[in-house]
Parts: C-alpha cells; structure tokens; sequence
C-alpha cells in the first residue's frame, strides 16, 4: 500500500480537490509523469489534458486541465491549473470553442515563434478531444 | 398648497419607490453573498501563485534572463491605468469614487509631464473619465453581457495589457479597483501590475522552499509563463473585489433609500392627515353657521 500524500488541484475560480492521495498522473509540458509522497521537488509547466488520482482509498478520479503548472514537494502537490473540471462535466461546446479560437491564433500568429507556440496548443488540443470524446 | 388628491398621489408613488428600494437592497444583499464567496474561492490560487512565485524568483536568482514583463522597460515615460467600476449605479458613491480615485492619480502623472493611456473596464467609469479625459482613452472593456464573473474575462483584459506591453505601448502599468473591505467600507485601491516587481525577499519560503528545485522546462520559460498569468490573476482579483464591492455598496445605498423614503411618507402622512382634517372642520364651520344664519 504505497503512502498517501497531499494533493490540490486549484482554478482560479475555486478549490477543486484538496485531499491525500496515492498518486496523480499530471500531463506535464514534457511528457506524463507520475506524482507519488516523498517525490524530488520538481516545478513544471502543464499541456492540456487529464490529470488522473488516485485517492488513498482506491478511487480514482479524472479531471480535464488546460494549461497551468504545477509545484511539487516531498510533502505534496500543488497543480494550478487555468481551467480545470472533471472529465465527467467536460462540455463539448466549450472544447470546441477553445480549439477554434486556438486554430485562430495559430492563424494570427506574426512570427514563427508564435506561431509554432499556438500550433503546438493546437495540436495538445486536438489530441486531448480526440482521446475525450471519441467520434 | 397641495391638494389632497396631490398628495395622495404623492404619497403613492414614494411608496412604490420604497418597493422598488427594497427589493433591489435585498437582490444586492443576495449577489454580495454570491460575489463574496466567489472572491473566497479565487484566494487559494492566488495565494498559492504568490508562493510559487516567490519560489520561482529565487531559484533565478533575479538574473538576467527575467522576462520584460517583470523588469519593466527601465522607463516610466508612458502610464497605462485601467480602471475597473461597476457596469450599473445606484450603488453609492462606489463609482465616483474609484474614478475621482483614478483622476487625482491622472492629474498627477500629467503634472510631472508622463503621458497617459487609459483602458476603462466597466460603463460607469467610462462615463466619468470620458469627460476630462476622452481623448486619453484607448480602449473599454465591457462586462455588462457578463453574468457570472470568470477567469475568463480576467484574462481578457490582462492579454490586451500584455499585447500593448509588447508592442511596446507602455511603461508602467496600474490597475484601480476598490478593495472590497466590508459591506459600509471600500477603498479605492492603485495596484502595480507591470512591471510585476519581484516579490519581497525571503517573504514567503514555505515548506521545502529552500530544497533544490527541478524545473521542466526551464526557469527562465516557466516564469516567463507564469508573469503573464499572474497579471490574469491580479485583474480577476481586482474584478471580484470590485463586483463585492459594489454590491455592498448597492446594499448600503439601497438600505438608506429605502429609509428616506419611509420618512417621506410619514411626513406626507401628516401632512395629508391635517389637510383632511383641516377640511373637514371647515366643512362643518360652513355648515354651522349656515344653520346659525337661519
């Protein structure tokens, strides 16, 4: 039985999960990782996607983040995400709001730099509503 | 002298105002709960943002690869405020206060010679501003479509800032809102949001903040990341302070409307009531003597 640590999960709306958990999944910048107690502090930026728990008693709950970071200590986890809810609330309008306005900055964007940032948030977009909602 | 039928009337229609008073003080006393715990439930995030922060500062070191957006341009040529107030009045001297607030900082920078650019989130400052300083105005946001405040709308505003820094349109940027202290007290409030400024030293070194971080990307990247989304938090912060504020200043406004109105109709009352009696007693007197005379 792997030991419990603290996890929160924050909008700038509100506390969404404030509990002891037994791991998270995170969908940081560079890849998935793992988050189990004692990790190595770590302080990472986060795509969009599912943050997946698993509470310290077995349950496990999915929340859909776009974007944010995340501050990791031995003692716990913060992730502060832009929007977050659980994937069980996930509205289909309001994805595909946020892919078109993505597409548009894409389109927007003056320089390469920009535009491969905005091509990149896309993609992570798109990716994440392919593995939500299957078609 | 007013007729009776005048103040009857009169005494009708202060009477539907009262109504009127009284019902809005007590949809605001129900909005100032909601925008009260909605400002509760944004503190954490930013709380939590502030000590990430001062984390993130440290670890750099205040070296040279801090992004733009913190360091300022090393000039302060060019002031842009935005001025955050109420969609709607009737809220006391909310507005006018922010605004006057607002103005006497405009006067200043003016004075010593700066020039200034204005952004106006919120109709009733926009009508305020607009006449002394029109012409200072570059943008408005409107929030008036806007039911329940979001992150969103915060966020908004803070990349129009970000897009004006960038292109260089500004040195120093404030944002004016009213500190939401209680429901009979705002203070009007000049924050600095650009540059950001690094956060007090050794302020806020919270557990395990002085163990050795990895960073994923780098730090450089993260904060130049974070600074951009904090100016979003700082002006959704200001946003639900200001929606607080304004319905605790609607309350108390409403609260005292509705009272003077009560006043009013008891002294229309008596006035009313001494007419008819007035009339009365001549009516008889007319009577009488009419009798008398026969």
């Amino acid at each position: 039985m792997p030991e419990a640590f603290k996890f929160e999960l924050v909008s700038p709306e509100r506390l969404l999960v404030s509990e002891q958990v037994e791991s998270v999944v995170i969908p940081g910048a560079e890849g998935e990782m793992t988050v189990m107690a004692h990790h190595a502090p770590v302080m990472t930026t986060i795509k969009p996607g599912v943050v997946t728990l698993k509470t310290a008693q077995g349950k496990e709950e999915r929340y859909v983040v776009f974007g944010g970071f995340a501050d990791i200590v031995p003692a716990g986890c913060t992730l502060l995400a832009e929007s977050a809810v659980a994937v069980g609330d996930i509205d289909r309008a309001d994805l595909a709001r946020r892919i078109q306005e993505a597409r548009e900055d894409a389109a927007d964007a003056k320089d390469d730099q920009t535009r491969s940032k905005a091509e990149q948030f896309l993609n992570q977009l798109t990716t994440l509503e392919g593995a939500l909602l299957p078609a | 002298m007013p007729s009776l039928k005048d103040l009857r009337n009169r005494i009708a229609s202060v009477k539907a105002t009262q109504k009127i008073t009284k019902a809005m003080q007590m949809v605001a006393a129900a909005k100032l709960r909601r925008a009260q715990e909605a400002a509760e439930a944004a503190r954490p995030y930013s709380e939590r943002m502030g000590a990430v922060l001062a984390n993130i500062t440290q670890a750099i070191g205040g070296g040279g690869d801090a992004p733009a957006l913190m360091t300022g341009t090393g000039k302060d040529d060019v002031h842009l405020l935005v001025v955050c107030t109420a969609e709607r009045g009737l809220c006391g001297g909310f507005n006018s206060q922010i605004a006057r607030f607002a103005r006497d900082h405009i006067r200043k920078l003016l004075a010593d010679g700066k020039q200034v650019k204005i952004i106006c989130v919120g109709k009733k400052g926009f009508d305020i501003l607009r006449r002394d300083y029109g012409a200072l105005i570059i943008e408005r946001v409107d929030l008036r479509e806007v039911k329940t405040l979001g992150f969103v709308n915060a966020d908004a505003i803070a990349k129009k800032v970000i897009h004006l820094f960038n292109e260089g349109g500004f040195d120093i940027c404030t944002l004016f809102y009213s500190q939401f202290k209680s429901v009979i007290s705002q203070i009007p409030t000049a924050q600095q949001i650009v540059p950001a400024g690094a956060p007090a030293a050794g302020a806020e070194v919270k557990d395990g903040g002085s163990a050795v971080y990895e960073y994923e990307p780098e730090p450089g990247e993260i904060l130049s990341d974070l600074i951009p989304r904090n100016i979003s938090v700082q002006v959704f912060r200001a946003l639900l302070e200001n929606a607080a504020g304004e319905m605790g200043a609607k309350m108390s406004a409403m609260d005292n409307a509705t009272r003077n109105a009560g006043d009013m109709i008891n002294k229309l009352s008596i006035t009313y009531n001494r007419q008819r009696q007035a009339q009365i007693t001549k009516e008889l007197i007319e009577i009488i003597s009419g009798a008398e005379a026969l």
